[in-house]
């Protein structure tokens, strides 16, 4: 072995410990909460051997089926409405002068950069003051406003690459301007506008403060119930849940990964 | 990218849908309206609420609180309609000065009158002078538990949790009162006290204790304790009854400087949209079955007699901890609504003791 | 003729397109935001007042602040050294797997966030696993649960996708003839790094520093559950105020503060990344 070869073996080695330490960091929690879906003990400080049965329990809870129910709901309604609007914001956007654009996007940009605290309890505020009556409303209001500036973030760029003279082509054509969108710029978009909508999906799914502070009565989302939970000790149930999620997610993942990649041509980078 | 975005986006639409169709069921209301019930984290066995449903046709809405603080702007903004809420003695007075809170009409309680100690009526005295507003649900002390096998000296005072020997094994409450009513018993003092200068010497006993404490902590005590993550821990008699269960090194102290006896109660709201509903549901958590199952789901000592009648374990049935002897101990107090002023007084010096 | 109508439709339907999310961003951005300046700046009278804002002097608000700053400053830093190596490695790895490296780090998030948390305090415990497996090897127990740092674990943990998904895709970004050429005309390695990759990567740098700093410095749920409720940050003084003891104008005073620090960070940020290079996707 010469020695450029050797070092570069030893580089290539160096840099897979380190990936792998990163990734252990990353997910040894998830391993945890895997573990703990199966442990027997109702307390997650006591190992008491293997068991399934958190996971028999957890089709029979009514509040944690509720609560899954309400979170999918949340976010696919919130994602899907953002994209909507958001994806619309965006084409107009692009349309507008410079120091236009730079106002309407730092707005945007602001539930995003803002503490989840300050949107949350903003939001909560104006709820308060305009008689809103919590509940799952407030809820979906509040997920839609944080989801936008996402899906503007993913949309934005790939709109910047569409060719404006295709669409004004396709008008020529006699295209109207919305059949127009949807057979030009809509397929050019699409990349951008689904990976807007996972991203504003996972926030969605993901998000407890905001949803904290402007939630009502009865309406509990998974993040909610687990902090309730988390003062009285999470119930295993909610671990099973977890993990029976996480895994479809994965599972779902690796199946995509396994199956002939096509070649997508490496994105342009910016115009 | 595309191809896998897609995919998950499918699923995620997919798995919307399969659980639409499963939980529509679930968000209509009843045949006979509903009930807005808001309760503390896990302190009723569901499939009472489930029981009740059926036999009334009533729907239950059911929301949790985690501490008394946390639900009353709540309450007092409306935004959020509750019919019934369960919060504790001095809240309830906090309610009613506020006039926040419905009378009862016990003739659609009768299983309040018949089923409840009388001795749990006298005590109520305390914040609802007239019995007129609430219905108690549970009650019990706060005290100190402990591990036998890493505590050597006898506990019997506060004064354990300000022992240096246990140095970052000591749980503490992480809320005002609860936390304030540790420092003014240590120092003799009545934990209903108003008196600046008394909650000085509170407060810096607590901030004395500070570099003692492992955590601040509200129920997670259970967990800790049962895990041997540290030796102390302040904690309500109801959980030192599951923790003892669940880990027998564990022991349970009312402390001779005397503690909180608290109670727990019903009541509702003034603008319940639903009051016949809630007396209802009330009425029903009074019947002494319910209030069983309610009582071993949730190991909190219960307030009606007719229920503790029934409970088949005798070292349960006349447990210390769970129905203590109150007349054997000095000094127990119950928690009162000390004002506006005196709220904020508490608040700033717990600031004070938390950023330390 | 023609093309002044069709700019006139075209401007029509700009406006229609724009008019939703415009008519939402005043609704539920501005509404909301001047909703936290008038309670912040009013007392429970309703009289004008800075008191609420000058609050942060005080003593336990300033060191919660300043402990806030310190704390997420270190995580920020710790974020970017772990996360740049990382994204040089994955960046120099298959294409072909860069939509799998952003899944990768986007996946634990379908965990729940609290729950990944509080997976950390059954790790980190006294009688936790991490402490376990030391003591099955005789090595020390690692007390951090109840900490600093512990805190400045659970950030990290939470947040370093941020870091390492901008920087990432910076990276990809650069064309590799630049690096070539750089090559051909004589730099070496690490000349290569500071004259020509680094600059590159300064809008996903800068915007992962953004994505990291913001939710580290206000963070209520990080300090209570790892730090055991005994570290008390900004963010906890102010959920506490809002859900506790109920007094909202100083919450709301004390948040416009935060905010402050938060416009700082978008301006920095506009600066350094004018056309959106560090996007996260």
């Amino acid at each position: 072995m010469n020695p450029g070869k050797k070092r570069r073996t030893i580089k290539t080695t160096a840099q897979k410990i380190y990936i792998g330490l990163i990734f252990l960091f990353l997910y040894a929690p998830i391993l945890t909460l895997i573990m703990l879906s199966f442990n027997a003990s109702r307390t997650r400080a006591k190992w008491d051997g293997f068991s399934l049965k958190w996971y028999a329990a957890l089709f029979d809870n009514r509040e944690i089926m509720q609560a899954l129910w309400n979170t999918l709901l949340i976010a696919f309604v919130s994602s899907l409405a953002a994209v909507i609007i958001g994806t619309a914001a965006c084409i107009a956007v692009n349309r507008m002068g410079r120091k236009k654009r730079a106002v309407i996007m730092g707005i945007t940009n602001i539930p995003m950069l803002d503490a989840d605290i300050v949107t949350g309890i903003s939001l909560m505020l104006l709820f308060i003051s305009f008689g809103f009556k919590f509940g799952l409303g407030t809820i979906l209001l509040s997920h839609i406003t944080f989801c936008i500036p996402y899906v503007m973030l993913c949309v934005m760029p790939r709109i910047r690459q569409v060719d404006a003279s295709v669409y004004e082509a396709a008008m020529d054509l006699g295209a109207s301007p919305l059949l127009a969108f949807f057979k030009v710029v809509f397929p050019d978009i699409l990349p951008g506008v689904l990976s807007g909508y996972l991203m504003a999906f996972t926030m969605s799914l993901d998000d407890f403060i905001i949803t904290h502070f402007t939630k009502g009565a009865g309406v509990d989302t998974l993040s909610t119930k687990i902090y309730t939970e988390v003062k009285k000790g999470i119930k295993p149930e909610m671990y099973a849940l977890s993990t029976i999620i996480f895994v479809t997610v994965l599972l779902l993942l690796l199946l995509v990964n396994r199956t002939p990649k096509q070649r997508t041509p490496r994105s342009a980078g910016q115009p | 990218m595309k191809k896998i975005l897609s995919m998950l986006s499918v699923a995620c639409v997919s798995a919307s849908l399969t659980f639409s169709l499963a939980g529509c069921g679930g968000s209509a209301s009843g045949e006979n309206g509903e009930v807005i019930v808001y309760n503390w984290g896990e302190y009723l066995d569901p499939e009472t609420l489930e029981i009740f449903e059926e036999e009334t046709g009533i729907k239950v809405i059911y929301d949790e609180f985690e501490t008394n603080e946390i639900m009353y702007p709540k309450v007092e903004a409306g935004a959020a309609e509750y019919d019934v809420i369960c919060p504790s003695d001095y809240m309830i007075q906090k309610l009613i000065d506020n006039d926040l809170l419905a009378e009862l009409n016990f003739d659609n309680i009768p299983n309040a009158k018949t089923n409840i100690g009388s001795q749990y009526w006298e005590q109520s005295k305390e914040f609802d002078p007239e019995n007129k507003y609430s219905v108690p649900y549970c009650w019990g002390t706060v005290g100190i538990l402990y591990n036998k096998t890493m505590v050597d000296e006898p506990v019997d005072s506060w004064s354990i949790l300000w022992n240096e020997k246990y140095a970052d094994n000591i749980l503490m409450q992480d809320s005002v009162r609860d936390a304030f009513m540790v420092g003014l018993k240590l120092n003799g003092y009545s934990m209903n006290s108003t008196d600046a200068a008394e909650l000085e010497t509170a407060k810096n006993s607590l901030i004395e204790q500070k570099p003692l404490v492992q955590a601040y902590v509200v129920d997670q005590v259970r967990d800790k304790m049962i895990g041997n993550e540290a030796a102390i821990g302040v904690i309500y008699s109801g959980e030192a009854i599951y923790t003892r269960r669940e880990n027998p090194d564990l022991e349970y102290v009312i402390p001779k400087e005397g503690t909180n006896v608290w109670i727990d109660s019903w009541v509702i709201t003034k603008n319940a949209p639903n009051k016949e509903n809630a007396e209802k549901f009330i009425n029903f958590m009074c019947r002494p079955e319910i209030a069983l199952m309610n009582f071993e789901f949730i190991t909190y000592s219960t307030p009606n007699d007719a229920a503790r009648e029934m409970i088949e374990e005798d070292d349960i049935r006349n447990s210390p901890i769970a129905f203590p002897d109150l007349s054997q101990y000095s000094n127990l107090e119950t928690f009162r609504y000390l004002g506006g002023d005196a709220d904020q007084l508490y608040n700033d010096l717990w600031k004070e003791v938390k950023s330390k | 003729m023609k093309d002044n109508h069709q700019l006139k439709t075209n401007k029509l339907t700009g406006q229609l397109l724009s008019a939703p999310y415009l008519l939402w961003a005043v609704i539920f951005i501005l509404v909301p935001l001047g909703m936290v300046f008038y309670y912040g700046l009013t007392d429970k009278t309703g009289a004008f007042t800075v008191d609420n804002v000058v609050a942060i002097m005080s003593a336990e608000h300033a060191k919660a602040l300043w402990l806030s700053i310190g704390l997420s400053l270190v995580s920020t830093l710790i974020c970017f050294l772990l996360a740049y190596p990382l994204a040089m490695i994955l960046a120099n790895m298959n294409v072909n797997q860069h939509s799998f490296v952003v899944l990768i780090f986007i996946l634990p998030m379908w965990m729940n966030f609290l729950l990944r948390t509080l997976a950390w305090q059954t790790l980190l415990e006294k009688t936790g696993v991490i402490n376990n497996i030391l003591q099955f090897f005789h090595l020390p127990a690692l007390n951090i649960i109840n900490t600093p740092a512990a805190i400045i674990l659970g950030m990290v943990y939470n947040f370093l996708p941020f870091m390492v998904l901008p920087i990432y895709n910076s990276l990809v970004k650069i064309d590799p003839n630049v690096v070539n050429a750089a090559r051909d005309l004589g730099a070496n390695g690490i000349q290569t790094f500071f004259k020509i990759i680094f600059p590159l990567t300064i809008p996903g740098v800068i915007s992962g520093i953004t994505m990291v700093f913001v939710p580290a410095l206000t963070t209520f749920v990080i300090s209570k559950l790892l730090g055991g409720s005994k570290i008390l940050l900004i963010g906890n003084v102010i959920e506490e105020e809002f859900t506790q003891a109920g007094n909202w104008h100083l919450g709301s005073g004390l948040s416009i503060v935060l905010m402050i620090f938060i416009i700082f960070n978008m301006i920095i940020s506009a600066i350094f990344d004018k056309n959106g290079e560090g996007s996260m996707l």
